[in-house]
């Protein structure tokens, strides 16, 4: 009973936390939106320096775990002698592997479309750019939801680690109120019950944002299918 | 006047892999002429006909539309010619994620500038010439092969072009989808459109063709017009391919 | 600006040290972890309903809820019932857990991809079922799940840093204790960033190996 009483005081802290953590989320998916779309494009168009440069920096970001990257880019700010609030440091930091692993993603769509409708299009007098633009991406994006769903999935989860620099998401919130009570269970049980809740609710949307772009011919589909553990 | 040359190919070659592909290809299409390209698989049909717009960017050769020289290598020259020069491809090549009336206007609003509403306007009559007003709402994979290869037609023709290029655009079809497609390149030619075809429709080719042109081993080596290349003891490589093609038919 | 004398005498035998720890975790992890996802895919995929369901919630159950948050339960909820573990134990407990649920994904998904047509046609070749499971589904279903099995072996070389939280001394924490002592945080995290990224190139290498070694030519995948 005194661990329902516990976690009842916790939550409007955690739940303050969740904004936080959404904040966090929001930002750093569309950074790897953002970022991610054209590194995609140069992945798959541009010349072999250009791709060499993006196979790097996918090596680099698939390679290092959040955590080290978040304790690197802390140092780096430390040692140029820029106080960088913790929020940002780990908006930065999984932005940047969310940009890496959103590349793969419209590199996988992109190149999923048959080459012949490039051609179609340049065919029809249109430039590289413009092909790209009107044919490609608008249907690249289409299939990239499912996959872009589950990168949201795994940011989330992923962001549950940011509380080692010290941002006050669920996790810091949570940890803090356990150190205080000691009714750990209680706590992380209701913290990875509001975990799964926003996922359900944000791949629900999401879901429905597929439907709403949805074109006869295209099977795709929401689940909770795909990787990443976090 | 009659006699203008609309498309002027001259000494086309494309090596791949230190292999040749086409050899010293030319071709000169007349107002209103439909040339036929024949010839076994493999034989460089479909690299010429896409290396005359530089889909296949040959590497060596020049094109002349209307007496013009294509410099290739000015991007917007490029881009303006194969506005002017129409494809239409073996496997249709429709844009998924778009109607079959937003597959024919996009190039008009993007390539064309034209506005959305004169754009839909000319992709509804369009669709109307080869058969498809009724469909325009649909996505490409909720048409049937030949309904796809009409409206890359509508396509193309919606663009005005000076020539049409056809990359056998009939043998990704069921044979009960093929007369469809060609009822539609046969009212084309009858209403004088310009147009180089590459095909294995050897009763469409003899009864419509101004010229056949034999392609083997990427070499154009014999052309005519079809009454001669095709005529009884003619002995020509053409007719020997047909008779070929006849029997395998048969 | 390059310290030798402290990487040398301080950073890199901490690290080594951290290394094998790390790998004392990750290969058992990834082993049972496998072990697990195998026995809860083919319960899933094949199992009765009572047990497919109660598969698919334990999966969405873990999917659902980041690492940490289970990491942090199984730390702090096992004494409660009298099971101490050492954080060593802990991290690998929720490691395997977890890695079970994601495995079973895609064991399932490879199990329930095979066409019915291929099962009917070895029945009417007289295959029994077992033969039909170890000569037509394990061989195709294997090739289908190396690659997203594999991928999620990548991930926990990654993932096994957050042992750490529960203070367990793998390169993680070796790292982030002489960071501290030396406020030295950009030079150590370099180094234990490269030494993940050795374990993960390293894996992912021997994986396309692997991969390519049972290639098939137009089979499913790529």
């Amino acid at each position: 009973m005194h661990s329902l009483y516990v976690v009842y005081n916790a939550l409007p802290s955690m739940l303050a936390g969740s904004l936080v953590t959404m904040g966090n989320v929001a930002l750093s998916l569309t950074m790897g939106l953002l970022l991610g779309v054209p590194m995609a494009v140069a992945q798959v168009y541009g010349n072999t320096l250009v791709r060499k440069l993006v196979t790097l920096y996918v090596w680099f970001f698939r390679g290092v775990p959040i955590l080290v990257l978040l304790f690197l880019c802390y140092g780096l700010f430390i040692s140029m002698g820029i106080a960088m609030p913790p929020f940002f440091i780990c908006c930065l930091v999984l932005g940047c592997t969310s940009t890496a692993y959103q590349s793969q993603i419209f590199r996988g769509a992109i190149e999923s479309i048959p080459r012949g409708q490039f051609n179609a299009a340049r065919a029809l007098g249109m430039h590289d750019n413009m092909a790209i633009r009107s044919i490609i991406l608008p249907q690249a994006m289409r299939l990239s939801i499912p996959g872009w769903a589950n990168e949201f999935s795994i940011l989330l989860k992923d962001s549950a680690i940011c509380f080692v620099l010290g941002t006050q998401d669920i996790m810091a919130r949570t940890s803090f109120a356990a150190a205080r009570t000691h009714e750990h269970l209680a706590l992380y049980a209701a913290a990875g019950v509001l975990y799964f809740i926003l996922t359900l609710a944000v791949l629900k949307l999401l879901r429905r944002l597929e439907q709403k772009v949805h074109v006869p011919g295209y099977s795709s589909g929401i689940g909770m299918e795909g990787m990443g553990m976090g | 006047m009659n006699q203008q040359a609309v498309l002027r190919v001259e000494g086309i070659c494309k090596k791949l892999d230190g292999k040749s592909i086409l050899d010293d290809c030319s071709l000169t299409v007349n107002r209103g002429e439909l040339k036929v390209l024949i010839g076994p698989s493999g034989a460089g049909k479909s690299t010429f006909l896409q290396s005359i717009n530089c889909l296949i960017p040959p590497d060596a050769g020049e094109i002349y539309l209307e007496g013009q020289r294509l410099d290739r290598a000015d991007t917007a020259a490029l881009c303006a010619f194969r506005a002017q020069v129409g494809m239409i491809f073996q496997d249709f090549n429709l844009f998924d994620h778009l109607t079959a009336e937003e597959n024919v206007a996009i190039a008009l609003r993007k390539v064309r500038g034209m506005n959305a509403s004169d754009a839909k306007d000319r992709a509804q009559n369009e669709l109307a010439r080869v058969g498809l007003a009724r469909r325009a709402l649909l996505y490409p994979a909720q048409l049937s092969g030949g309904q796809k290869q009409r409206v890359a037609i509508a396509r193309a023709l919606a663009m005005d072009p000076k020539v049409i290029l056809l990359d056998e655009p009939t043998s990704a079809l069921d044979p009960e989808l093929v007369g469809e497609v060609l009822a539609v390149i046969r009212d084309l030619a009858s209403g004088g459109m310009t147009m180089v075809m590459a095909t294995h429709q050897m009763d469409f080719a003899r009864a419509l063709a101004t010229e056949i042109l034999f392609m083997e081993r990427g070499r154009i080596i014999e052309q005519g017009a079809p009454e001669t290349l095709l005529a009884e003891g003619s002995n020509t490589r053409t007719r020997d391919f047909c008779l070929r093609l006849l029997e395998m038919g048969a | 600006m390059l310290d030798t004398v402290f990487l040398a005498n301080e950073l890199l035998p901490a690290l080594n040290r951290g290394l094998l720890v790390s790998l004392a975790l990750i290969i058992p992890s990834a082993s049972l972890g496998f072990a697990g996802g195998v026995l809860l895919g083919c319960a899933r995929a094949f199992g009765p309903l009572w047990l497919r369901r109660l598969g698919d919630a334990y999966t969405a159950l873990i999917r659902g809820v980041p690492l940490a948050v289970q990491l942090m339960m199984i730390y702090y909820a096992l004494p409660k019932f009298g099971i101490f573990f050492p954080p060593f134990g802990a991290a690998m407990t929720s490691f395997i857990l977890c890695t079970a649920a994601y495995q079973s994904e895609y064991v399932r998904g490879a199990l329930l991809s095979i066409r019915q047509g291929q099962i009917r046609a070895a029945q009417a070749l007289g295959f029994s079922t077992l033969q039909t499971i170890t000569w037509i589904i394990i061989p195709q279903a294997a090739r289908r799940a190396l690659p997203g099995c594999g991928n999620e072996i990548v991930y926990l070389i990654k993932y096994s840093s957050l042992a750490y939280l529960v203070t367990c001394m793998e390169l993680m924490g070796e790292g982030k204790v002489i960071a501290s002592d030396t406020f030295r945080f950009t030079e150590v995290f370099l180094a234990v960033g490269a030494y993940y990224l050795a374990m993960v190139t390293l894996a992912s290498l021997l994986l396309r190996r692997l991969e390519d070694r049972f290639h098939i030519p137009g089979f499913g995948m790529r």
